[in-house]
């Protein structure tokens, strides 16, 4: 698959401190690729890196497939964590402003705004002061700023704070279209629900290294430790139990669900298969709930951080 | 790509549409001719002020010295007491009594003088008493020591010696003060001009830290394309408030002076005084007269060019320092600690302007504070009215060329960092640390 961006062994020193420690990634084109740490990871530094913010001291990146240059700012988009606008500008003034240091004339930012203003249902604030507007309405313009001039690559450090979920369902819309018109998007976030909802690829930097990267469905496979939700009736429940777990290894479960006798997790043995374990509980008792586990996001992430 | 034009455009903008970048424009000028408008009618109050002061002289010599004047009445008292003399001025509401002790031997035994007022005299009015007497005292004593007055009046002479160049031009004493006045008025414009301006570009770069755009900025411009458009930007404000207060000042002098007929001449100042009594000695007049020849000699053309240069060089010199410390800090109120390596140079330069160029225009401190770049535009400024080397100007403004450069270079790696810091304050040693980042 071709990619949009590659960051090539990238480090970054501020003095003692090691920000980044060869890190590479590759966003393939089109993906929505999500940029995840903990706190103080690093993640930061790689975007401002992306965004030519700061320099790296060694490495280099690549947009598609040339090394960034400074008008390549045209090409991307970045909503920054620490976002803000000025506050005693009025909003059209100010997102003209910001659309032109993107590169837009005047002209075309007037005409994409409209668009966009009608879009996202923001009516008559065209001659408002941002500090006239509340938090949600504020973030909205930023997104509008963001992606007025129509870049390649879209860089979201969290979206959706400051959003009511009604306008967190909208700005999720809107990212998904921009992806699906051909657009690259970089996400970066703690909330893992929206990485499990939008990433199709996830990078993970911990202590400035990158500990884990590639597509998620492949690391969720990679992640998974065979294990089986199992759902039984029957009525010797103890005798049922203890036959399972002289053979198997055995989790406790807690799931909702209608009336089972034996809720566990039962990890299969080596060189078996799901249909092995299957006809072995459909042998004992009735199997009402069958489902494997599949590693959330959120336990890849507390995980690989844990072992790092 | 070069955002320059359009940041230096929003900065200009922003800063000349805020509401309180207008009052104080519009304000300012009106608050300063009020002022002045005060003081001048006060002080005309103050002179206009009819005082009667009655003279109890018990050595009845001292009596003719006292000659009345427009806004000052003396009354001569004989034969009153001490006691009933008071007590009618009292009655009188009169200003005041001056009482001359008798003294049996006036010219080796002074007399005891005193005076007497319900609200203390003012010291103007006391040394013109004080005078008064002293002269008649004096000349009472070299009469009776056989001196002839007329003769020690007729022996005064008064020597003016006329200056002139090798190349000819005259010049004379007044020339030194006008030239002084003019290399001063330029050299303080600037330190001024540094202060105010300088810390608004200060106060810019922190509201963007503050409000958090920053980012948003310059994933967009270079910061340093971002600082200068700061710098430049506010400057032309600057610049447009300055002009703006020029014309509105002067006007509102016109207006106020003639619709209230305080006219500045009329301001009776001493010191004016001195002037117009001045005025009618031809000696003076010919003094007037090369006075205002000097002002042609004075090197205009150069002045108005030199000025315009290390005005430039200069501001924009501290300014990015202002800029740097802007982006240093979260707060105004953490900017002090780095305010003052910046401020004293500044007042060095003003206080050296002052003291050393007035004394020696050419000597080594004036000559070496002129080409230290922190305080080269304000002395240079200052000295360059009493002509100065061209080659001298053009060394010292290259080495404010070099150190803007540096400067420059050393704000915008401090500004670089800075403006993505924010949380603690930084100390001195950090700043160092990032201008290696």
């Amino acid at each position: 698959m071709d990619n949009l961006l590659v960051a090539d062994k990238v480090s970054k020193n501020f003095g003692e401190f090691r920000a980044l420690n060869a890190v590479s990634v590759s966003v393939p084109k089109g993906s929505i690729f999500g940029l995840l740490g903990p706190n103080g990871a690093g993640k930061t530094t790689l975007i401002r890196i992306i965004n030519q913010i700061t320099m790296p001291d060694t490495g280099q990146v690549l947009l598609d497939g040339k090394p960034l240059k400074p008008e390549d700012i045209q090409n991307i988009g970045y909503l920054p964590e620490e976002r803000g606008l000025y506050k005693s500008m009025k909003v059209g003034e100010q997102v003209l402003y910001l659309a032109q240091l993107k590169g837009l004339t005047k002209q075309e930012a007037r005409k994409r705004l409209k668009y966009w203003f009608e879009k996202l249902e923001i009516g008559d604030w065209w001659n408002k002061k941002i500090q006239e507007l509340s938090k949600g309405q504020a973030q909205k313009i930023q997104f509008i700023v963001t992606v007025l001039h129509q870049p390649k690559l879209l860089i979201f450090d969290e979206p959706f704070s400051g959003f009511d979920p009604i306008n967190a369902n909208l700005i999720k819309d809107e990212i998904l279209q921009l992806r699906d018109e051909g657009a690259t998007v970089i996400f970066s976030t703690h909330r893992m629900e929206s990485v499990e909802e939008l990433c199709d690829h996830i990078a993970l930097i911990h202590k400035s290294n990158k500990v884990l990267d590639g597509k998620l469905t492949d690391i969720k496979r990679q992640f998974k430790t065979n294990t089986f939700e199992v759902g039984l009736q029957t009525d010797t429940i103890e005798s049922v139990s203890n036959a399972i777990k002289e053979k198997f290894e055995v989790l406790p479960a807690t799931f909702r669900n209608l009336n089972d006798d034996v809720k566990m997790n039962i990890k299969l043995n080596a060189n078996d298969s799901s249909n092995d374990l299957l006809s072995f509980l459909t042998s004992k008792a009735e199997v009402h709930h069958f489902v494997e586990v599949i590693p959330s996001a959120s336990d890849i992430f507390i995980q690989t951080v844990k072992n790092n | 790509m070069n955002h320059l034009p359009l940041i230096i455009k929003r900065e200009y903008l922003t800063k000349v549409k805020n509401k309180s970048f207008i009052v104080m424009t519009f304000v300012s000028p009106l608050i300063m001719v009020a002022l002045i408008a005060v003081v001048a009618y006060l002080s005309q109050l103050n002179n206009d002020k009819d005082r009667s002061i009655s003279v109890l002289d018990e050595t009845g010599v001292l009596g003719d010295v006292f000659v009345s004047t427009e806004h000052t009445t003396y009354t001569l008292l004989t034969n009153e007491s001490l006691e009933s003399a008071k007590a009618m001025i009292k009655a009188n509401e009169d200003f005041g009594l001056l009482h001359i002790e008798k003294s049996i031997d006036i010219v080796n035994v002074l007399p005891k003088v005193r005076f007497y007022s319900d609200e203390s005299p003012s010291l103007s009015i006391m040394s013109s008493l004080e005078r008064k007497i002293e002269k008649k005292l004096s000349d009472t004593k070299l009469l009776s020591d056989g001196v002839d007055i007329e003769k020690i009046k007729a022996a005064k002479t008064n020597i003016n010696i006329a200056q002139e160049t090798f190349s000819g031009e005259k010049t004379s004493k007044i020339d030194s003060y006008l030239k002084l006045a003019f290399g001063g008025a330029a050299g303080y414009l600037l330190f001024m001009f540094i202060i105010i301006y300088g810390n608004m570009i200060m106060r810019s770069v922190i509201e963007e830290k503050t409000s958090r755009i920053i980012e948003v900025i310059i994933s967009s411009v270079k910061p340093i394309q971002l600082m200068m458009g700061k710098i430049i930007g506010t400057s032309l404000a600057g610049i447009t408030q300055f002009v703006i207060w020029v014309i509105l000042g002067s006007i509102l002098m016109i207006v106020l002076s003639s619709v209230f007929g305080i006219s500045m001449t009329e301001m009776q100042t001493p010191q004016q005084d001195i002037v117009n009594q001045a005025m009618q000695n031809p000696e003076v007049a010919n003094e007037m007269q090369l006075a205002i020849q000097s002002f042609y000699n004075l090197p205009i053309g150069n002045l108005i060019v030199a000025f315009m240069f290390f005005f430039i060089g200069g501001y924009l010199l501290y300014s990015s320092l202002y800029a740097a410390v802007g982006a240093a800090v979260d707060n105004e109120t953490d900017t002090q600690q780095f305010m003052m390596p910046i401020i004293m140079p500044l007042i060095l330069a003003v206080y050296v302007g002052i003291f050393t160029v007035i004394e020696d225009p050419h000597g080594t401190v004036s000559t070496v504070f002129s080409f230290i770049p922190f305080t080269s535009p304000v002395v240079m400024l200052m000295r360059i009215p009493f002509g100065v080397p061209i080659w001298q100007q053009v060394l010292s403004f290259l080495i404010l060329v070099g150190t803007f450069v540096f400067t420059v270079w050393f704000a915008a790696k401090i500004y670089r960092v800075g403006i993505l810091m924010y949380g603690k304050k930084p100390s001195y040693k950090e700043l160092f640390k990032w201008i290696k980042y």
